[in-house]
């Protein structure tokens, strides 16, 4: 029954995945700046979560292990999540009045 | 099967270690399960005096017992104390804690010092809670909606929201430990198809425990935020919207009530097979409706909002969830009266309360459908159609599971047989006293009778009478156990390893059990409920 | 030990007696382990939820009142935010550094890093409060006389409704005060297992309280990815 943390993750790949996370970071806030009109908020979310899936993958280690319940339960929780907002939105979003 | 006279002398977790910090700071399962057991029947008591205040105002139209500001209190702390102090905790962390880890064939929960830290966030809850009471209450209802709670109320609101936030760590903490122990705790050979049906809806359970309590926790957070700095979140008149805390609310509080009669379920599932000798009908239909009706729960919470002000489309789609939800609900009553066709029943006083429970949940879970219906929810929506509703899921449901769940295991759990003629005379009483109780609030409800309110027209007044009346027998029906089971503790004849003949492995093991549960670890080999290779109980059968 | 009574010296005894930090309910260390692991999961998945329920209301009210919400994410000092953003990205580089310390029993390195983590935390927090008084001062602080005046004057061209934009700060406060407050338990966890590394208790046997608390840490910088965007850059258009 293998696991993850037998796995030894190399120096040299955490600090290009901090590399990737910073480069990100700054990006996210100078795209800011540029008028996409709607798509700003989607290009936002979008680098958000690649970001936190590099940081869920890499340095959580989830790429690594051979555990299913660990990809099972950060997808449900995500799945559990976006039911939460998407049937909540519905209902405002469905309004008649404002 | 003899009974081992001196079993009580033998080594138990009973009997391990004696005084009041080895019960304090046990980590033991079962330990700490019985801790459990005095604390909620403890909070039960008191959750049953306010319905008896509640009962009592109700014998008259007139508001003449208690000026309408305490009757609101009296409503509201009976369904806090109920819901949240009782019913929640009630099996899993009684039953559950005890038996989980003997099912999977384990020494004990996957973390045991987690496990008792949550007894002790329960007492911190129920304490606040207690002591919120006697500065005066909590008179919101038990949904604090806002801006009531908010704003306007001026009783103890903060000190009771924050308890309740307190004991909800409890509950996150049980269900993380059950899911762990299920998934990584299982003794050489059990499979996940051999396992009981206590653990499947145990671990359904726990499902919705850690993903709905979390959100009630930073609902009420903010709702005590809101009320301490007054923010307007859910203020209309500062642009808020009362409706939001309701969606947060309910996305908890409808998953909460699946917590509160799935484990009741597991029960039920458990005393069928044994009380009518025969394998569950439909297994894995079992197992995965307690999954099915645990993520579909999750999809129905605005029906509880269908007259707040929520879009039609949003109605229409929840309308329609909640048909869906009593589908794996259905299944389960199907499978459990296919179990007792020509199987050798004998109504034994956990069979009683389970047969009990099939009949009453039935009829809570069909009004619960006309209630999803919009146009009939128009009509019944805060009157006592509603209520009936509720108690007959919770109390015929969930309690009369709990009840047969304590009498089945009390062998197990005591090392002693509760007498089984009062047992089964308690149980007709509950029975009766329930339905009386609350038949005719339907009536009364459909009638017109809004909840929540002191005073009524003195055309309801018979309806009101009647289920006053049945409170009263009601209440009986709880004290005996009280009295018979301490009774057994002393004087109760011996219990044997398995004096039911039940499968399952806690029955492979001595009443009470040794601390770690087994002398040696078990290695299953067999399937579940294999009901057809074991012999009668001589127990029953001789009680003709 | 009366809890070893019967078991004589069967294997399990002597893998006890062999790894202290063995539990007696569990069978062996891989076991012990993988409920950790997986326990730690699956409460990330109810802080999940937990945070859930504020984003929730924030985006319900970000649809509903978006120009006062823009407004008032302008009024947050976006060079700011960014950097906290990645001070918690150097920190959790560290914490993974930290982790493969443990893997390879580097105690040296292992404390160093821990303590790297820790400063991050610290610095984190530190530019959090600084932002939280200088909200204050310029009354963006709900109940603490809160003043939109400013905004409206900042942002002639935006509807702003200025009690929205006090729920925007409500919810602001909420969500950065609750994040804040898992920093503070999260640093306190690292102060405990820095203590722990300082007395030798890791080997690449056994390092799990390292990759747990670890797990822990990198949920609260992942909440913060997601806070940054939703807070800082709803509007960050030049003119608008």
């Amino acid at each position: 029954m293998a696991d993850h943390s037998e796995h030894v993750v190399s120096v040299g790949l955490y600090w290009l995945i901090w590399a990737v996370l910073i480069g990100a970071t700054f990006l996210t806030a100078w795209i800011a700046t540029v008028d996409l009109g709607i798509f700003n908020t989607v290009v936002a979310l979008l680098i958000a979560t690649c970001k936190a899936s590099i940081v869920v993958l890499f340095f959580m280690h989830v790429k690594y292990t051979s555990e299913k319940m660990t990809k099972a339960i950060v997808v449900s929780a995500i799945f559990w999540l976006l039911l939460l907002l998407f049937l909540s939105l519905s209902d405002y979003a469905t309004r008649s009045s404002g | 099967m003899a009974t081992t006279a001196v079993s009580s002398e033998r080594a138990n977790y009973l009997n391990a270690e004696y005084g009041i910090r080895s019960w304090l700071f046990t980590t033991d399962h079962k330990r700490i399960a019985l801790l459990y057991l005095i604390s909620i029947t403890a909070m039960f008591f008191v959750g049953g005096f306010f319905a008896l205040l509640i009962r009592l105002e109700l014998l008259t139209p007139a508001g003449d017992l208690l000026t309408a500001d305490t009757y609101n209190k009296a409503f509201s702390m009976h369904g806090q104390i109920m819901v949240f102090f009782f019913l929640v905790p009630s099996i899993p962390a009684v039953l559950g804690n005890f038996l989980v880890p003997m099912m999977v064939g384990a020494k004990d929960l996957a973390f045991p010092r987690i496990n008792l830290l949550s007894w002790y966030l329960y007492i911190a809850g129920a304490g606040l809670y207690i002591w919120c009471m006697m500065s005066g209450g909590v008179d919101t209802g038990w949904t604090f909606y806002t801006p009531f709670s908010s704003l306007f109320s001026n009783t103890h609101v903060v000190e009771a929201a924050m308890a309740i936030f307190i004991a909800g760590f409890s509950t996150i903490l049980t269900g993380l430990n059950f899911v762990v122990t299920v998934h990584r705790m299982r003794a050489p050979g059990m499979t996940w198809s051999r396992l009981p049906l206590f653990v499947w809806s145990h671990y359904a359970v726990s499902l919705i425990m850690l993903l709905a309590t979390p959100v009630i926790a930073i609902t009420l957070l903010l709702m005590v935020l809101e009320r301490a700095l007054n923010l307007g979140i859910f203020d209309a008149s500062r642009g808020g919207d009362p409706v939001l805390f309701q969606h947060l609310f309910w996305f908890y509080s409808h998953p909460a009530v699946y917590i509160m009669i799935l484990p009741s379920m597991g029960v039920v599932s458990e005393i069928i097979p044994c009380f009518s000798r025969k394998r569950i009908f439909g297994y894995s239909f079992v197992a995965m409706s307690s999954i099915a009706i645990a993520v579909i729960g999750f999809l129905v919470w605005a029906h509880h909002m269908f007259v707040a002000g929520i879009s039609l489309y949003s109605a229409l789609v929840f309308s329609f969830l909640s048909y869906l939800v009593a589908v794996p609900s259905a299944i389960k009553v199907f499978n459990w009266t296919a179990t007792m066709y020509k199987g050798s029943i004998s109504f034994s006083t956990p069979m009683l309360y389970a047969l009990g429970f099939i009949g009453l949940f039935t009829i809570g879970g069909l009004t619960g459908l006309f209630l999803a219906c919009l146009g009939v929810d128009v009509h019944v929506h805060d009157t006592y159609f509603v209520i009936a509703h509720f108690h007959y899921v919770m109390v015929g449901g969930a309690v009369l599971g709990y009840l047969g769940g304590i009498h089945f295991w009390w062998p197990k759990i005591a090392g002693r047989m509760y007498p089984e003629g009062w047992g089964r005379l308690a149980a007709v009483v509950v029975f009766i006293g329930f339905n009386l109780t609350f038949f005719p609030q339907f009536i009364v409800g459909y009638l017109g009778m809004p909840r929540r309110y002191w005073q009524y027209p003195a055309e309801y007044q018979v309806y009101n009478v009647l289920s006053t009346a049945g409170a009263s027998i009601l209440a009986v029906g709880y004290l005996l156990p009280i009295i018979y089971l301490l009774w057994s503790l002393r004087y109760g004849k011996v219990a044997s390893e398995n004096p039911w003949q039940a499968t399952g492995l806690e029955w492979r093991t001595a009443s009470p059990p040794p601390t770690f549960n087994f002398d040696e670890t078990p290695e299953v080999t067999w399937e579940a409920y294999e009901y057809d290779t074991m012999p009668l109980p001589e127990e029953v059968t001789l009680e003709r | 030990m009366s809890d070893r009574a019967g078991l004589g010296d069967s294997p399990l005894v002597v893998e006890h007696e062999a790894r202290p930090e063995l539990r007696h309910h569990f069978a062996d260390v891989v076991q012990q382990r993988n409920a950790a692991s997986l326990g730690m999961w699956v409460f990330l998945a109810t802080e999940i939820m937990f945070f859930g329920g504020m984003f929730c209301g924030y985006l319900i009210y970000r649809r509903e009142y978006y120009p006062s919400f823009a407004a008032g994410s302008k009024s947050l000092n976006l060079w700011l935010g960014a950097l906290n953003t990645a001070v918690l990205i150097c920190s959790s580089l560290t914490v993974a550094l930290s982790v493969r310390a443990s893997q390879l029993g580097k105690r040296r390195q292992l404390l160093w890093l821990l303590w790297g983590t820790i400063f991050f935390g610290l610095v984190f927090l530190g530019v959090k409060g600084f932002e939280w008084r200088d909200e204050y001062v310029h009354h963006h602080v709900p109940t603490f006389y809160f003043s939109a005046q400013d905004l409206i004057r900042e942002n002639p061209n935006l509807h702003i409704d200025p009690q929205a934009t006090k729920i925007f700060y409500s919810l602001y406060f909420s969500l950065t005060g609750v994040h804040a407050a898992h920093m503070v338990a999260g640093i306190g966890i690292f102060a405990v297992i820095t203590f722990m590394a300082w007395k030798g208790k890791f080997t690449p046997e056994y390092h799990t309280p390292v990759e747990i608390a670890g797990l822990y840490w990198h949920f609260v910088d992942i909440v913060w990815i997601y806070l940054f965007p939703l807070l800082y850059l709803i509007d960050r258009r030049p003119g608008a």
